[in-house]
């Protein structure tokens, strides 16, 4: 849901992941976007799990809304999602969880669902819902910027922020169009491939970001494949903020029979991360002299 | 206006919802497809390999002791089932294959179902001598191990798959995940006329030699067009490949889908008939899926037909109402797999057996003056073990 802020236009809206990005742009840090699937094993845990991620230090996190065929996932995910649905989870009750999570905390909270969950909810009334929850955002990994129209239209008129992907693959046309239509923040896709935990870091990733930088003037957050403080802070060097996912989901399902220590060990790996995160934001700010 | 439209659109259906990291991928497969369809050379090639290779044309058969069972229109088959590898699946992986050369792709991955278009990609990777794996869902690897064998002594790799329901569309999601991983060296055989544009488009293409063989075979055997086409729809790449050349003549179009155990039990795969609109695998079609959307599992005693999804085409000739779709149970199905091959001496895939059950419906309503064309998509050896389970004829 976006507020209203006083602006040197007038009144402008501003978005609660607008200000994030904003927030750390003043302060010369790079952000950390955490990824669990939503009531992966129960709704209980997600809603201990976000604030815990909070205060370890995420800026945003992201939601995932489980769903049967997911394409763009690897193992770790796909298990999250089957462990997420074999408890019947649905869009609905992921809605009613971000409004008890609303009441809690402000930090940008955005969705990643495939396509269909949002198509048989209805685009407008899941934009119109989402909004009121307490939802700033939308990541769809099976809907490219030509299917995005009908959606865009929705989420726009509800200050929805619908986030788009840039990939290694992506042309300049692409890039553009991108640009054109991405509201938050570019999910940049740091290689071929589907989500999950990578031992080595795709080698043109300087090259891919560069590329993008070209083209979109908005925050760019790099994902797919980071999982532990070191891929993090290489990635926030180039980026404007990291994603983590599956290396935090995989936690998930290692402690999932309790609860207590779950917690407690993904806020340790988010408080590394976002450790080494600052800690290379910092040097750089030493290093090179800003422009 | 010819469809699909630039961006892959029938009408509402199709499109193309997939990962940003494949949407360069599937504009230059979109428009290597343009150009290789206006070159004569290519053309040229494709025409020799599905004659002297696949053994086209596929002969037109006038199906007199059937016809006479059913007592009611003259029945022909188009026996696609004598085609090399034993089944329709070929007349599209040639093309694909020609194409990815053309792209400069060695390595080609494809998903299967009852293995036919397993079989088939294999078939040419072998030819062309390409890297070839292909995914498989563990149950139709265990109903189907006469194509699990062929296609490794074809040189290929079968990757099996757990994931969900361990079936087509679990294979589906396995083969896209392996490219958007691999896309700048692979290129992606899909086998039916489903999953993004162009795909569906393409393959409708590729596979439109059945219906225009079909259009000169029975002009030159009967002097007119027939009545009424019937095939099966899975995906549904044989229906759409002999329904296409039709679809502005005066022809009845007719589908068979899965009715596995029947609709009420839920243990189906008839999508166009049971299904809603949503998105699956890259296209919006109609689909099985349950109020919150998730995919439902599909079920069928035809391995090829167990998917929860249908090209977007089908949906779009259900919807403007130009074709119509049947479901067909499991044991609709078996009976006309015997009864093919009794009158016949054909024994045909259970695919296609959902096709002559609906065949035996609709015949007997027709004059005798009537003729109907049934695409017999494959051959059913590969069943016999299955059937002699279920039938328990050991």
């Amino acid at each position: 849901m976006s507020r209203k802020f006083p602006g040197s236009w007038g009144w402008i809206r501003m978005s609660r992941i607008d200000s994030a990005f904003q927030r750390l742009r003043r302060k010369g840090e790079k952000g950390l976007i955490t990824f669990i699937t939503a009531c992966d094993p129960d709704p209980d845990v997600t809603e201990r799990l976000v604030p815990a991620m909070e205060r370890a230090g995420a800026d945003l996190v992201e939601l995932g809304v489980p769903f049967s065929d997911p394409m763009a996932d690897g193992p770790v995910i796909q298990r999250a999602s089957q462990r997420a649905l074999e408890r019947g989870t649905t869009l609905p009750e992921i809605l009613a969880l971000v409004k008890r999570l609303r009441t809690r905390t402000e930090i940008p909270l955005v969705l990643m669902s495939y396509y269909n969950p949002v198509l048989q909810y209805g685009l407008g009334a899941f934009a119109a819902d989402a909004a009121a929850a307490g939802v700033d955002g939308l990541i769809v990994p099976d809907l490219p910027v030509e299917e995005s129209g009908p959606l865009l239209e929705e989420t726009a008129k509800h200050g929805l922020d619908l986030i788009p992907f840039a990939a290694p693959t992506s042309t300049p046309e692409r890039l553009a169009r991108t640009a054109e239509v991405a509201r938050g923040f570019i999910y940049c896709v740091s290689l071929t491939g589907v989500t999950g935990m990578r031992r080595e870091l795709p080698p043109h990733i300087e090259e891919f970001i560069t590329r993008v930088r070209k083209h979109c003037a908005q925050p760019l957050a790099i994902g797919f494949g980071i999982s532990n403080p070191e891929q993090a802070a290489r990635m926030a060097r180039l980026g404007d903020a990291v994603i983590v996912g599956s290396a935090i989901v995989n936690l998930v399902e290692q402690y999932q029979a309790d609860p207590d220590l779950l917690v407690e060990k993904v806020g340790d790996l988010v408080r590394q991360i976002k450790e080494a995160i600052t800690l290379s934001s910092s040097i750089r700010t030493i290093g090179q002299p800003t422009t | 206006m010819s469809l699909p439209d630039r961006n892959g659109h029938f009408g509402i259906f199709g499109g193309r919802f997939v990962p940003e990291t494949l949407m360069p991928a599937l504009e230059e497969l979109t428009l290597e497809y343009e150009k290789a369809r206006q070159d004569p050379a290519f053309q040229e090639e494709l025409r020799y390999y599905l004659k002297h290779y696949a053994g086209r044309p596929s002969p037109l058969y006038y199906a007199e002791r059937l016809t006479r069972r059913l007592g009611g229109a003259k029945i022909y088959l188009k026996r696609e089932d004598l085609n090399h590898t034993g089944s329709h699946k070929i007349n599209n992986t040639l093309g694909q294959a020609l194409l990815a050369r053309r792209m400069g792709k060695r390595r080609l991955i494809a998903e299967t179902g009852a293995g036919q278009h397993g079989v088939a990609t294999a078939t040419v990777a072998a030819m062309f001598g390409m890297a070839c794996d292909v995914y498989m869902g563990e149950e139709d690897i265990r109903r189907q191990k006469l194509n699990v064998y062929r296609m490794r002594l074809l040189g290929a790799r079968v990757v099996p798959v757990a994931s969900g329901s361990g079936t087509l569309k679990d294979a589906m999601n396995e083969a896209i995940r392996d490219w958007v991983t691999n896309v700048e060296t692979t290129h992606y055989l899909l086998g039916s006329v489903g999953g993004p544009h162009p795909y569906p488009m393409m393959v409708r293409d590729f596979q439109s030699v059945i219906g225009e063989e079909v259009k000169e075979q029975i002009l030159e055997m009967e002097g007119r067009l027939p009545d009424c086409l019937v095939a099966c729809v899975g995906g549904g790449s044989n229906a759409m490949g002999i329904f296409y050349p039709f679809l502005d003549d005066p022809v009845g179009l007719f589908g068979a889908e899965a009715a596995g155990r029947g609709l009420e039990t839920g243990l189906h795969a008839a999508t166009l008939t049971a299904g809603r609109i949503g998105v699956l695998h890259g296209a919006l079609s109609y689909l099985l899926q349950d109020e919150h959307g998730q995919v439902l599992t599909a079920h069928s005693v035809s391995a090829g037909l167990d998917y929860p999804g249908v090209g977007p085409e089908h949906s779009y000739l259900k919807e403007t109402g130009r074709a119509s779709y049947t479901a067909i149970t499991d044991n609709e199905a078996l009976e006309a797999f015997k009864l093919l091959s009794e009158t016949e001496g054909i024994i045909p895939a259970l695919e296609s057996a959902h096709a002559v059950a609906l065949a035996a419906k609709l015949a007997p309503e027709m004059g005798a003056e009537q003729i109907m064309v049934i695409n017999l998509s494959g051959r059913g050896d590969k069943d016999v073990p299955e059937v002699s389970r279920i039938l328990g004829v050991d």
